[in-house]
């Protein structure tokens, strides 16, 4: 399956298995949405389940907390991750706080999918990776995946999950994975592994990070797009890098991080958003916190550059396996 | 030479502020009995006159006249004057108790008693309520809520059934109808739709009712829920509480010059009332329309409750800097408890002494409720929830990285 058809899979797979999901958005019903996650599910169950919503992202999470306190459990398309911001009140004053300011008298299970990252030309509004505005807040739990193997598993627990979670669909990986090379053509899905989906219900932890490379050299904390970058800095660098896939941001695996640090004595952090304040930040200095005596290099952080997404410098912005590599090396030579 | 005049920048004032008195004319008021009750599946365009008009059943007798007179008896009316002198005799102990820093904070609803009691009398158990932190009314109204309960969320004490995590009045209590309050104004409209949705999805027969002031709905969640109504006909009475005021601002800085809140309504297709809020039978028997139109499916229906903030904003405030002592005295729909007093006397079920008997005995429980609750501990004693517990319910299950910090703290 692609990563599309995994996420689609995933839905259908728990609207299936319990009628309280529901899922909604702008163009997400009939049409089945702009990269057709959605595609089929309102045939299949019904305008009440699946259904169009109006161009309102405050709105999409504000009925769908409402729904969860009800007993339902909404899935909430946002059509890019770009366009969250108006719903940020209702996510980070309300979804995020209601278990713990009712003390548990209600509860907010909404799942919030949002496609984000760059790499399709997509300009300053189809492009960003916001995940740090949301690994900020207390109460959110934010989860990206990198393949439709995860991207199914992972969305499944995000459903099944009783916290609200927001889950990032990087768009440069719903076709194929994409290391960077963008002057190379797309290889789909169906020619790698982790295109291999099974079909019925199966989810991965929601707090659990995998080992995308094993190596012995450096560790690479990344996730989305940029484990596929970081692992073809390690091929062309010829550096053994251990490059993990974090696919939970917060709350995140410390554990898994912390041992391969211990044993590589070396650590770059990677991600496509912003770099001051980014969620690259935190993992820096959780690592240096947990790791300190065990770190042979500062702490590497290859990210976007601190400006606006741009559409034309799309490659100069992106970080790709050429700067990755020179971190990698930076950190080797230290 | 521009032909124009310069252009000049409109900001709305009040016409009484400080040592002045409010021109009330502003109001646009309709004598009682005179505005028509169309049938509950009426089409929002059918009420549009409704939205500029005031649904009003007491005169100034406190006669009960007209087409929205409810068929109440006298018992369920004296239910009503009880929850809320209840409720005012609640607002004014805890105003006390927060003088001596028992509580942190504290809201009244001083003059808007009518609007939450009544309201609730006519929603069913199971329904929802998304209200503001004004609406204590739809706890007081109902006999199976506890004050002390409520006492022990404004002490924060050890009993505080929100472990001391919210601020004062911020009450949550799900089993009573009445959601989470939040901080942040408005936000609860859209949820209150959200869930009316919800109840249509299940195929259930509850309803939604939302709440937000006249202040708030400049927000975008008001716009918001009103969209989300319409569109998909939920379940659900969406009312502004116009009591003249947020905090310092007249109610023409949210947009209330020479227009109506329940006007909005009927903009967004939605069948909208502008009702009388301090007239207990007015109340009770335009929540009944709009929640037997939600139940039978007919949709949303915005009210507009004209009344007035007798008090201060909360305890934080001082109206004397913005608006004219005396205000509440002019205030032309008067005082929600003096008319339906009059009423129930001028129908021969209640009495002088009858009225005096009961404010003693709501003294003395809300007096004994008061005493319970602060065996329990209050802000002042320090007995408040343990700091261990500052750190469960952010999630499910805790995660590790609050384990740790609960670890630092020693607790
Ligand atoms: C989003 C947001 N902005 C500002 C405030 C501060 N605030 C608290 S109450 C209030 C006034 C609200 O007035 P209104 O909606 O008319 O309700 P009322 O207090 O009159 O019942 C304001 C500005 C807030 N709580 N939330």
């Amino acid at each position: 399956m692609t990563m599309i058809q995994a996420l689609r899979s995933a839905l259908d797979v728990t609207m299936a298995r319990d009628a309280k999901v529901v899922v909604f958005g702008e163009d997400v019903g009939y049409f089945g949405g702009v990269f057709r996650v959605t595609e089929g599910l309102q045939a299949k169950y019904g305008k009440s389940r699946c259904f169009d919503a109006p161009i309102s992202e405050g709105g999409l999470v504000g009925v769908a907390i409402g729904m969860a306190g009800y007993g339902l459990r909404p899935v909430v398309e946002i059509q890019f991750a770009d366009y969250v911001y108006p719903a940020t009140d209702q996510i980070v004053s309300e979804a995020a706080r209601m278990r713990y300011r009712s003390a548990g008298d209600f509860t907010a299970p909404v799942t919030i999918r949002m496609p984000c990252g760059g790499g399709i030309y997509g300009g300053q509004t189809h492009s960003q990776s916001p995940e740090a505005f949301f690994t900020h807040v207390c109460g959110l739990r934010t989860v990206m995946p990198s393949n439709p193997y995860d991207a199914k598993g992972l969305l499944i627990a995000a459903i099944e999950c009783n916290d609200p979670v927001i889950f990032l669909e990087p768009k440069r990986l719903y076709n194929g994975p994409f290391d960077g090379h963008h002057e190379r053509p797309v290889v789909p899905w169906s020619r790698h592994p982790l295109g291999m989906v099974p079909e019925g219900w199966y989810k991965l932890p929601i707090d659990a990070a995998s080992i995308f490379r094993p190596g012995k050299e450096l560790t690479v904390l990344a996730y989305g797009t940029m484990v596929w970058v970081a692992a073809c800095a390690a091929e062309e660098t010829g550096i053994d890098a251990e490059v993990i896939d974090l696919r939970a941001l917060w709350p995140m695996d410390l554990e898994t991080v912390l041992a391969s640090v211990r044993k590589t004595g070396r650590c770059v952090v990677v991600h496509e958003a912003t770099r001051t304040s980014g969620f690259g930040a935190e993992l820096a200095a959780l690592v240096q916190e947990h790791c300190f005596h065990h770190l042979e290099a500062p702490i590497e952080r290859v990210t976007g550059w601190d400006t606006p997404y741009p559409h034309a410098q799309e490659w100069d912005y992106f970080p790709g396996p050429g700067r990755v590599g020179e971190a990698f090396k930076r950190a080797m030579e230290a | 030479m521009s032909e124009y005049p310069p252009l000049r920048l409109h900001v709305p004032e009040p016409t009484g502020r400080p040592g002045q008195a409010t021109d009330f004319g502003y109001l646009r008021l309709s004598p009682a009995g005179a505005v028509r009750r169309p049938a509950v599946d009426t089409s929002h365009f059918d009420t549009q006159d409704l939205s500029y008009a005031l649904v009003r059943v007491l005169d100034d007798e406190g006669q009960a006249v007209g087409p929205w007179a409810p068929q109440l008896d006298a018992a369920t009316l004296e239910r009503g004057l009880r929850a809320m002198m209840k409720t005012r005799i609640f607002d004014a102990r805890m105003l006390i108790a927060q003088r001596q820093k028992k509580l942190s904070f504290y809201m009244q609803c001083l003059g808007e008693e009518a609007i939450a009691v009544a309201h609730s009398f006519a929603l069913e158990n199971g329904d929802m309520c998304f209200p503001t932190y004004r609406q204590q009314g739809l706890l007081l109204a109902r006999d199976d809520v506890s004050m002390v309960e409520m006492m022990c969320q404004l002490m924060s004490n050890v009993r505080d059934p929100l472990k001391g995590r919210q601020l004062p009045v911020m009450y949550s209590m799900k089993r009573a109808g009445f959601f989470s309050v939040s901080g942040n104004l408005a936000t609860q409209f859209t949820q209150a739709v959200g869930w009316g949705m919800a109840s249509a999805i299940a195929g259930d027969t509850r309803i939604a009712s939302g709440w937000i002031g006249d202040g708030s709905t400049a927000e975008s969640d008001f716009h918001t829920a009103l969209t989300f109504a319409h569109v998909y006909r939920a379940p659900v009475i969406l009312n502004v509480v116009n009591n003249q005021w947020a905090i310092s601002t007249f109610q023409a800085i949210a947009g209330g010059e020479t227009t109506t809140f329940a006007a909005r309504g009927v903009g967004c297709g939605i069948a909208s009332l502008r009702v009388d809020g301090n007239d207990f039978l007015a109340v009770h028997a335009a929540s009944a329309w709009a929640a037997e139109r939600a139940r039978r499916n007919f949709g949303p229906t915005l009210i507009e409750w004209v009344t007035y903030r007798a008090g201060p904003h909360s305890t934080s405030d001082d109206p004397s800097k913005y608006r004219p002592a005396d205000d509440w005295q002019r205030f032309p729909l008067g005082d929600p408890i003096a008319r339906l007093k009059a009423h129930l006397i001028g129908i021969g079920h209640w009495s002088e002494a009858q009225h005096e008997q009961t404010k003693r005995e709501l003294e003395a429980e809300v007096a004994a409720a008061q005493k319970e609750a602060e065996r329990h501990g209050t802000l002042l004693d320090g007995q408040i929830p343990s700091a261990a517990t500052m750190f469960e319910g952010v999630y499910e299950d805790m995660p590790a990285h609050l384990r740790r910090q609960r670890q630092q703290l020693g607790v």
